[in-house]
């Protein structure tokens, strides 16, 4: 029988949601790791009780926790992420030199074919892998230290590594988004990297026409069935690319804000995509306290708002940049997780909507699992 | 050989699945004085799971927001090498470790 797991990371620990394949039912289990941020929990393709956590408090510093028994029980990993070379400077909010600093792993993305091996995104960007099933992790340094990288500058939640995309289809190609220096890939399984952001623009804020990097980029998508197509979240505009990042177009179309976070793909329709707007980057709340998802059925430009039991009035949450997924049953489900401790589900791609849970701590990520 | 009681804070121990203090037995058969420095190389040691969380990986400076203590006094910022109080070398009075007062 199908059954659906869900991974929530939350600022107070991580929180397990199961379910048979209707998606009416829920068991929470958790919180695993009470007390401690969890940024990013995600299972492994090539084997799903392995799941891999990004535990983290400003006291005691960065864990890794794995479990390999679909998270029931979990283990401590290795937690060293020392920069392999020298770390060398970016630049600070006040535009000053800063020593690279490792802070905190925002993003695990485990191999699409091998359970032990997962590569981490970390703050200040840098990009780590481990083969050993997170026990040991090393650097691979060609994307902090290619050529822009001093010229790095943090977004407001830090200078972090948050979006990592493995491409099924192309060989050692993958992608890589940081805030705010913008999106890089690489076709050499993460050894060279280059930025591709061509298209995008921060009206006002930056002194070149096309700056090679620069861009506070919140979050990127890919649907597996087209490699060379990534929707993006950015800071403001909803982008999105045909050549595999070379170049970008906005496809903000007619929604009520292009500010937002997370950005979703249906899982069997690639042109079907999902964002949830956000007032402006001072508001952090939907329009008008309404919480709505908006769906584009043709991959952006036309969007429709999804209302259907979520919360149309008094509603100031916020659904950050890896609190979205969508899970793989024939009819697709998606779901989100709030600042408010909501997690929602919607079992029709997005028409209707309910809260698996309403009183978690602030939702950081949200992963979905589809079991056979 | 010396035992020392070192108190830490329930995250940690929960982390390092121990309850109520540990007893560090420092020292073998020669005298070995008796720094933060060998106190945390051996916690370390006895417990791998705390790497990195007292200390920075890399520099092995005190993480900013752990503070320790020993015989009602703050001992955060002495140098690591500097030798304990006798009363914990003796083990009669415990070193703690303490996740310092922050936030609002």
């Amino acid at each position: 029988m199908t059954r659906i797991r869900v991974l929530v990371g939350t600022r107070k620990g991580a929180f397990v949601l199961t379910s048979d394949g209707s998606r009416a039912k829920w068991e929470v289990s958790g919180p695993h790791f009470a007390g401690w941020e969890i940024y990013h929990l995600k299972g492994s393709p090539a084997d799903p009780d392995r799941i891999y956590a990004s535990q983290n408090t400003g006291w005691f510093g960065q864990l890794v926790q794995r479990s390999d028994d679909g998270g029931a029980t979990w283990q401590p990993v290795g937690n060293d992420f020392t920069y392999a070379t020298e770390p060398g400077t970016h630049l600070w909010y006040d535009g000053t030199p800063r020593p690279w600093e490792f802070k905190r792993v925002w993003h695990l993305e485990p191999s699409l074919s091998d359970p032990d091996e997962v590569w981490a995104g970390v703050e200040d960007a840098g990009l780590f892998r481990s083969r050993d099933g997170g026990a040991t992790w090393t650097e691979l340094t060609g994307l902090r230290t290619h050529s822009s990288g001093p010229g790095w500058q943090p977004g407001a939640g830090g200078l972090c590594l948050h979006t990592i995309i493995l491409d099924p289809a192309h060989a050692g190609r993958m992608f890589a988004a940081i805030s705010a220096a913008g999106t890089f890939r690489s076709d050499d399984h993460g050894e060279t990297w280059r930025p591709v952001n061509r298209g995008l623009h921060d009206e006002g804020t930056l002194p070149e026409e096309e700056p090679e990097v620069g861009f506070c980029v919140h979050h990127v998508e890919m649907h597996p069935s087209r490699p060379d197509t990534l929707f993006m979240q950015k800071h403001w505009d909803v982008m999105r690319s045909d050549d595999a990042g070379e170049t970008w177009r906005e496809v903000s179309g007619n929604l009520p804000s292009d500010f937002g976070f997370p950005i979703g793909v249906h899982s069997h329709e690639p042109e079907t995509i999902y964002v949830v707007p956000i007032t402006s980057d001072s508001l952090h709340f939907p329009p008008d306290g309404r919480l709505r998802v908006y769906r584009s059925r043709t991959g952006g430009d036309e969007w429709e708002p999804l209302t259907r039991g979520l919360p149309q009035e008094h509603c100031y949450v916020n659904v950050y940049r890896d609190a979205m997924a969508v899970d793989s049953l024939e009819e697709c489900g998606v779901y989100f997780g709030t600042t408010g401790g909501q997690v929602y589900v919607s079992p029709d791609a997005g028409d209707t909507w309910e809260a698996i849970a309403r009183d978690l701590p602030a939702v950081l990520s949200v992963e979905v699992q589809t079991l056979a | 050989m010396t035992a020392v009681r070192v108190v830490l804070p329930a995250h940690l121990k929960n982390l390092a699945h121990v309850q109520g203090e540990v007893t560090l037995h420092l020292g073998g058969e020669r005298d070995l004085e008796v720094t933060r420095q060998v106190l945390l190389d051996a916690l370390e040691s006895a417990y791998p799971v705390l790497r990195g969380t007292i200390r920075d990986h890399v520099t092995g400076k005190r993480r900013a927001f752990v503070r320790f203590y020993a015989c009602q006094q703050d001992l955060s910022n002495e140098p690591a090498d500097v030798p304990l109080p006798a009363a914990v070398v003796a083990g009669s009075e415990p070193f703690l470790i303490v996740g310092a007062m922050a936030g609002g």
